[in-house]
């Protein structure tokens, strides 16, 4: 009696050690993406802090390190998210309710499906060499602000398409079923019950979309958006910059100072990145209890 | 149902901030035909009418290519803005190769390079018919460069340089390249192949040989990687634009060339006299002949000559010769 007590409580003692262990390691785990995030920020917050002036916002990018600033890139940025974000919305959630709600299970569905998968897997600067052959050259809409919005929109369509078809999945069948059961069209049915309560997933996977586009420079780069520029687009088909490019024209200049304008550059990026994930979540958090 | 209405409000939103957002592009096209049209009159007027320096410029001037050009013309774009508010001068840094692909497309009025025009290049500029002014801006004194830690190299020899660097090169010791010099593994950093640094190296050095690939080497497009790299291997070599080498003085030591008169160092005095060969080399920037009738261009052209040796220095090139300056402005007249 005494022995099988024993050796049950060794199992016990055993279990609880490698539970114990495991919790530690899955603890360093999670520690590490924190940690990497923290020493980038410091990093760069002690690089960038002291650059972060009211010229960096109000000013054109200049050779002197001193008074230079990135007005044309963010500018270009905000030009491109303002361009990309409607037409991503509204290509994007239409595939995806077509996809969902409309689009009969079959052999064809299926490999739309598997080709936006891919799609939403593919390297960036496939995007910009597809850009630049059909929107830049064949659309001749050259090293425009429209093509590069045009590009970034490929970009994130999927990404788009994928987490909308997610949340429009998640709703009960239940809910469409009482619409039809009431004489509700398709489309009344997706316009009425469907959409309201995916709707706010929805908007959280395009505004994370939106954040990874506007990180992003491979495309741009290849479509030509431009290193150096001193004025504000006023139309879609003018010359335009980033901030990510900005940041790069400024890192591979051979003056320190401009070291410290591209930490500040990246402080602005991670702001602008930190403000839209946060409107994210806070949308999901506002609508999610009432579905 | 007081859910539902919250969420019709919630489309309704969205619909509206969507609606919101297509009107401002709208407005967008719109206020950038307006404004091509503009642009496009003011050009016309200004064509029409003699020449005048009342006349206010305006239009673009689209110029990209070579990274190592880039700064001369930055400076150049940045200082005409000054005087000439109304004239875009967007600068791009696609590589010599990359500008002159859209120089021959006809994409861009002025491309930068870091070498002369390539054979096949002109080709393509031929076969689309368009014509080009080429005029030489400034030089460069590409430098050789190791650690500051290294202590056993007071110069190298070009024939050296080339057994070091030249493809299928069997150099893996310093000792392979002189006997006095230790025997520790080269580590050697180099600009990547489509930039004119690389072409001008290849060329100068290597006699068009081509570089070795091996694990011996690290190619990078960034110049302060290449920095990065030589400052932190004590037996490593690199090479790169003067400008570079001058604002990483404390990190690296130069290297000084010996070409059949004696080692030299380059310096602001050895690169503009010419002494420093074959590794000083002049940068140049392309106009298209037919964007240059464009008063816009004409005068950005004129201002890059007649002020361009007084920026060289301060953004790590040497000025040519006040005479060439007075050649180059001859051709575009």
């Amino acid at each position: 009696m005494n022995i099988f007590q024993d050796a049950n409580r060794k199992q016990i003692a055993n279990r609880r050690k490698t539970d114990w262990y495991l919790h530690i390691l899955f603890v360093i785990a999670t520690s590490i993406g924190v940690l990497a995030l923290c020493a980038l920020i410091v990093d760069i917050l002690v690089d960038g802090i002291a650059r972060l002036q009211p010229e960096l916002f109000t000013n054109f990018p200049s050779r002197k390190a001193d008074g230079s600033g990135m007005k044309s890139a963010l500018v270009g940025t905000i030009y491109m998210l303002l361009i990309m974000a409607p037409i991503s919305f509204i290509f994007g959630v239409g595939a995806a309710i077509y996809l969902e709600e409309y689009a009969k299970k079959g052999r064809l569905t299926r490999i739309i499906q598997l080709n936006i998968s891919t799609l939403a897997g593919v390297p960036s600067i496939v995007y910009g060499i597809l850009g630049l052959t059909l929107f830049v050259r064949l659309l001749s809409l050259d090293r425009s602000l429209i093509a590069g919005a045009l590009t970034m929109t490929l970009l994130v369509l999927p990404i788009i398409i994928v987490s909308a078809q997610e949340a429009i999945r998640a709703v009960p069948k239940s809910r469409r079923d009482a619409s039809f059961a009431l004489g509700a069209t398709k489309w009344q049915t997706v316009y009425r019950s469907v959409m309201p309560s995916a709707l706010p997933g929805v908007l959280t996977g395009v505004i994370l979309a939106m954040s990874r586009a506007i990180g992003e420079t491979a495309p741009l780069v290849m479509i030509g958006a431009l290193t150096y520029v001193a004025f504000l687009p006023d139309g879609l088909k003018d010359s335009f910059t980033v901030i990510p490019i900005q940041v790069y024209n400024w890192l591979s200049k051979p003056q320190l100072e401009f070291k410290e304008l591209a930490a500040s550059g990246i402080i602005v990026l991670l702001a602008l990145l930190l403000l839209m994930n946060f409107s994210a979540i806070l949308l999901r958090n506002k609508y999610q209890k009432n579905v | 149902m007081f859910k539902k209405k919250g969420f019709k409000g919630i489309l309704m939103l969205s619909m509206v901030v969507l609606l919101a957002f297509a009107a401002a592009c709208g407005n967008n096209t719109n206020g950038g035909n307006t404004g091509s049209e503009n642009t496009g009159s003011t050009n016309n007027a200004a064509t029409n009418a003699p020449t005048n320096d009342a006349v206010k410029l305006s239009g673009e001037i689209k110029i990209d290519g070579s990274s190592t050009v880039f700064p001369l013309t930055e400076a150049a774009a940045e200082e005409f803005n000054k005087e000439h508010k109304d004239v875009r001068v967007p600068v791009g840094v696609s590589g010599t190769g990359g500008g002159f692909k859209q120089f021959c497309a006809g994409e861009i009025a002025i491309a930068d390079a870091s070498r002369t025009i390539k054979d096949e290049e002109a080709a393509a500029c031929q076969t689309a018919g368009i014509e080009y002014t080429e005029l030489s801006v400034a030089f460069d004194g590409l430098s050789v460069v190791v650690s500051k830690d290294n202590d056993f190299i007071d110069h190298l020899t070009v024939e050296e340089l080339n057994k070091i660097f030249v493809t299928g090169s069997t150099v893996a010791t310093w000792k392979d390249v002189r006997d006095s010099f230790p025997a520790e593994p080269i580590v050697m950093f180099s600009p990547g192949a489509d930039s004119g640094t690389y072409d001008y190296f290849n060329e100068a050095i290597l006699e068009k040989a081509g570089i070795r690939n091996d694990k011996a080497i690290s190619f990078s497009e960034d110049d302060n990687a290449l920095v990065q790299g030589v400052a932190g291997s004590k037996y490593g070599i690199g090479y790169f634009g003067f400008a570079y080498f001058e604002e990483n003085q404390d990190k690296l030591k130069v290297v000084p060339v010996e070409a059949g008169k004696g080692a030299i160092t380059p310096t602001y005095d050895t690169i503009k006299d010419g002494s420093y060969a074959p590794l000083s080399r002049p940068l140049f920037i392309y106009v298209n002949k037919k964007e240059l009738e464009r008063p816009e261009v004409k005068e950005f052209v004129k201002y890059y000559i007649n002020n361009i040796g007084t920026f060289a220095g301060e953004v790590g090139y040497v000025s040519l010769p006040d005479e060439q300056y007075a050649t180059e402005a001859a051709k575009i007249q």
